[in-house]
């Protein structure tokens, strides 16, 4: 009988057609999530490998493998594909477009053909992004940043790269286009905006970041373009341009789109501690509040990137201050967390060991960030291995972390199938170990004056690169023996029931894997999400 | 300590520091041993039921004005160390730091030029920072300071140098292919020496005086060509003209002797022939850049061999 789950799901039947192309021309709202999911699997394989690539050169000073100009030449790529085509997309495209839509208890998107159109759009872009590698005079060479004037100076194939980042951000844009009209209007009846889960809440603070400021980058990146093949003085100081333009029109988006990552990985953890600690979250309501906040504050304070370009000192000590205020909101998430799991019955699952190492990896990551945040500290550790470490330990040791809890608490639901917990755990040990030894000790060669972005260093550093190599390698071996455990399992893996960690979320109630249709009767809801007994 | 103590800032940016990471790491502590102590006493095997805790707006209230006091701290001592690095004293010693593609030069008010930043051992010292091309940034972890050189915005740092000896100077910002390898050295000495040191003005030798070079430099040629034979990105400028060369063209080997037609079309289309073992794709042409004047300056300058 569960068997026939996962033939009547959505994986079996989709479109008129069959087979592969059954998926490629689907706009239900999970297999889209899954093709994105896949996508971006790959990517982060890509994008990994070349950061293994640089630790390797890093491992000693000096020469040894690759040559300067490909050392920066990867660090671009692996930047661009990590930021670009991972984790902004990430969470929000893949596990809010599967899981979204049921959490509210509906069909679909309220524009499934748009979701698919910014799947493609995002496949676009990327194949413009890897394209930027071969063609043309060399590999770009500027850093994901881009800055201004290296960037409209640089003989390398720049506009390749930056017209990939402006076509991405049209796929950002309309994926957060969809969610919120898909969360204003196809609401199940009785569910208020306070009944709605925390997951959705998070995405829908994320889809207007998306929406406000990703067109800021893509005007600024066209200026890019314009500069370089008009001649157009922007930001070239040659051309009479101003560099430092450049930096205010980058970092007003980019720094919003730090929170387009880490706001939605915040929901995931949020859906995944009441469930496994059977209880009510603590503080539904400061969550909402703190989410929309964050998302609203983020979006002033993009000058703490900027502290020693020359900005006035009014403008420097204004910056940090609001840095300071958008901390807190984080925190209190971190306390209504933790106390989430206060007396509560706590069922130690992979997912909840993926959620405490993305607690520790979160703090560590926003404490270091209130160093950055603050002037004094800042001045010394700017452009150092210090925010390297910092914006890994957030990115990756948060948003990547809460990703793969998100994988191992949906699997069941997605594939209708179970992973082999052990060896779930197992790689959950390796990551987060693997994690912690190749980026803590960047936080330390960053304090001895380590600049970032350098492809040789004075031997004094050298200690701190060689733990990092090690550390890279046991991550890898972690994340090989997760993907092997997840890929065998979503083909032969037990059976999973419908709701095996007793969630209390709209998924919960319907068939793992669930039907094309999600639900046969849409519910009406009368209580909030999380009424554990 | 982890760095050198060497400038009149590193006490204020320290404490900022000690008092950051010593909450942080208070309540990184707390938290988690919060976390695992909850995680075993509510274990599911323990703790078979949960208890359904009400709301405390009480506990809320606390946990958001606490951490605001909190933060408040920690921006008032990150605030109070770094106001005085923007002000400078008025009759601190100006030196200009130019910033290139990839190196250092520093210019002292009487005309004198280093790759070396020497100064007075606790003087105050005020740099103008000065970029001839793309954003560079002058870092001096010892120091604790660092400040972008952007061209076309001038903008300055100023430190007392607390301690004799050398330190390290970094470029932070990058700036291509040789960023990692634009570094240089604060180097701090007795007033008196300082003085000795600073009247002394080497002669520049006289092909040095040439138009050409100056248009070698400015245009920051000599980031990728040494003038002393040392390999860098590009060929060494020296001993060039009349040297011959084995180069690609559409990657076929020739042998080509330099003369003023091969400079001129290295600098337009550096691409089309390229020496063997260096690579292509990392020079870019200069047609929009020199003048055609600019040009022969040039040729002109690789001409007139080196004296001694
Ligand atoms: C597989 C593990 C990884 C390794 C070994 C690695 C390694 C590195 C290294 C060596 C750098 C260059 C540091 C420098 O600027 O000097 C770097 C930069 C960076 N990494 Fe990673 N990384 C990994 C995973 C990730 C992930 C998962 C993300 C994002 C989700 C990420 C995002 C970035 C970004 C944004 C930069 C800055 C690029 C730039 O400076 O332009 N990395 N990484
Ligand atoms: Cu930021
Ligand atoms: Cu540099």
């Amino acid at each position: 009988m569960e068997i026939s789950a996962i033939e009547n799901s959505y994986l079996k039947h989709g479109t008129k057609y069959k087979g592969i192309l059954g998926w490629l021309t689907s706009t239900d709202h999970k297999r889209i999530g899954l093709m994105y999911m896949y996508a971006i699997m790959i990517f982060f394989l890509v994008g990994g490998l070349l950061g293994g690539l640089m630790r390797l050169e890093l491992f000693r000073p000096g020469q040894d493998y690759i040559t300067a100009q490909t050392y920066n030449a990867v660090f671009t790529v692996h930047g661009v594909i990590m930021i670009f085509l991972v984790v902004i997309p990430g969470l929000a495209a893949v596990f809010g477009n599967i899981l979204m839509p049921i959490m509210i208890g509906a069909r679909d998107v309220a524009f499934p053909k748009l979701n698919l159109f910014s799947f493609y759009i995002y496949i676009f872009g990327a194949i413009l992004a890897i394209s930027s590698q071969f063609l043309g005079k060399g590999a770009p060479d500027t850093g994901w940043t881009f800055y201004a004037p290296y960037s409209t100076d640089t003989n390398t194939n720049v506009v390749a790269a930056v017209l990939a980042a402006f076509v991405l951000g049209f796929s950002s844009i309309l994926t957060g286009l969809n969610f919120i009209v898909t969360i204003h209007r196809m609401r199940a009846p009785g569910m208020t905006w306070f009944k709605m889960p925390l997951f959705p809440w998070s995405l829908y603070a994320t889809a207007w970041i998306q929406l406000l400021a990703t067109p800021i980058v893509g005007i600024t990146l066209l200026m890019i373009i314009a500069e370089r093949w008009f001649k157009i003085g922007f930001f070239d100081p040659n051309l009479g341009g101003d560099p430092i333009l450049f930096q205010h029109l980058f970092w007003i988006y980019s720094h919003p789109a730090v929170y387009i990552m880490i706001l939605p990985a915040m929901g995931v953890i949020t859906e995944i501690i009441p469930t496994f600690s059977q209880k009510r979250v603590f503080g539904y309501k400061a969550i909402v509040f703190s989410s929309v906040a964050i998302a609203a504050v983020g979006y002033l304070v993009w000058g703490h990137h900027m502290y020693t370009a020359g900005m006035s000192v009014t403008a420097r000590w204004f910056f940090s201050l609001l840095t300071f205020i958008v901390a807190v909101p984080s925190a209190i998430k971190v306390f209504n967390w933790i106390s989430t799991m206060y007396k509560g019955s706590i069922n130690l699952q992979p997912p909840f060991f993926f959620t405490m190492a993305f607690i520790f990896n979160f703090m560590i990551g926003g404490l270091t960030g209130l160093v950055l945040g603050s002037l004094a500290t800042d001045i010394h550790v700017h452009d150092t291995a210090f925010v390297v470490a910092h914006f890994h330990y957030i990115i990756f040791g948060g948003m990547g972390f809460a990703f793969l809890a998100a994988i191992h608490y949906w699997f069941p639901k997605i594939y209708g199938r179970m992973y082999n917990n052990k060896l779930a755990n197992t790689s959950c040990a390796l990551i987060f170990g693997g994690f912690t030894l190749l980026y803590f000790p960047q936080f330390i060669i960053g304090l001895q004056g380590m600049p970032r972005r350098y492809f040789d260093y004075l031997p004094k550093y050298e200690w701190g690169q060689v733990f990092s190599f090690f550390g890279a390698i046991v991550l890898g071996i972690g994340i090989l023996i997760m993907l092997i455990n997840l890929f065998k399992s979503a083909r032969k893996g037990k059976i999973a029931s419908s709701n095996p960690w007793g969630g209390k979320t709209l998924e919960w109630t319907i068939a793992s894997p669930p039907t094309v249709e999600n639900f046969e009767e849409i519910p009406i809801i009368t209580e909030g999400p999380y009424e554990y007994k | 300590m982890l760095l050198q103590v060497a400038s009149n800032f590193v006490e204020g940016v320290d404490k900022a520091f000690f008092v950051i990471m010593g909450i942080g790491v208070f309540f990184l502590v707390g938290l988690t041993t919060l976390m695992l102590v909850f995680v075993f006493k509510y274990n599911k095997k323990k703790h078979p039921v949960a208890l359904q805790i009400k709301e405390k707006t009480y506990l809320e209230v606390i946990w958001t004005v606490i951490p605001l006091i909190i933060v408040g701290f920690m921006f008032y001592y990150g605030y109070v160390a770094f106001m005085p690095m923007r002000e400078a004293p008025k009759d601190a010693l100006q030196i200009t730091a130019v910033g290139k593609m990839w190196e250092w030069n520093f210019i002292y008010a009487n005309g004198k030029e280093s790759k070396k930043l020497v100064v007075p051992f606790n003087k105050a010292v005020n740099l103008k920072l000065v970029s001839l091309d793309v954003v560079h940034s002058l870092y001096i972890p010892a120091y604790r300071i660092k400040e972008d050189v952007v061209k076309g915005e001038p903008d300055f740092m100023w430190f007392i140098p607390s301690q004799k000896g050398r330190f390290d100077i970094f470029c932070a910002e990058y700036c291509g292919l040789r960023h990692s390898y634009m570094s240089s050295e604060v180097e701090v000495i007795d007033e008196a020496k300082f003085n000795l040191w600073l009247s002394i003005i080497e002669k520049k030798s006289n092909k040095e005086e040439f138009p050409g070079f100056l248009v070698l430099k400015n245009n920051a040629c000599t980031g990728c060509h040494s003038l002393d034979g040392s390999r860098l990105v590009g060929p060494s400028f020296k001993g060039l003209y009349g040297r011959d060369e084995v180069v690609l063209t559409n990657d076929a080997e020739r042998n080509q002797k330099v003369d003023d037609a091969y400079i001129k079309n290295s600098i337009l289309n550096p691409d089309a022939d390229v020496v063997k073992g260096f690579n292509k794709g990392l020079m870019k042409s200069y047609q929009t850049v020199l003048k055609e004047e600019e040009i022969q300056q040039i040729i002109e300058y690789f001409k007139t061999p080196d004296e001694k």
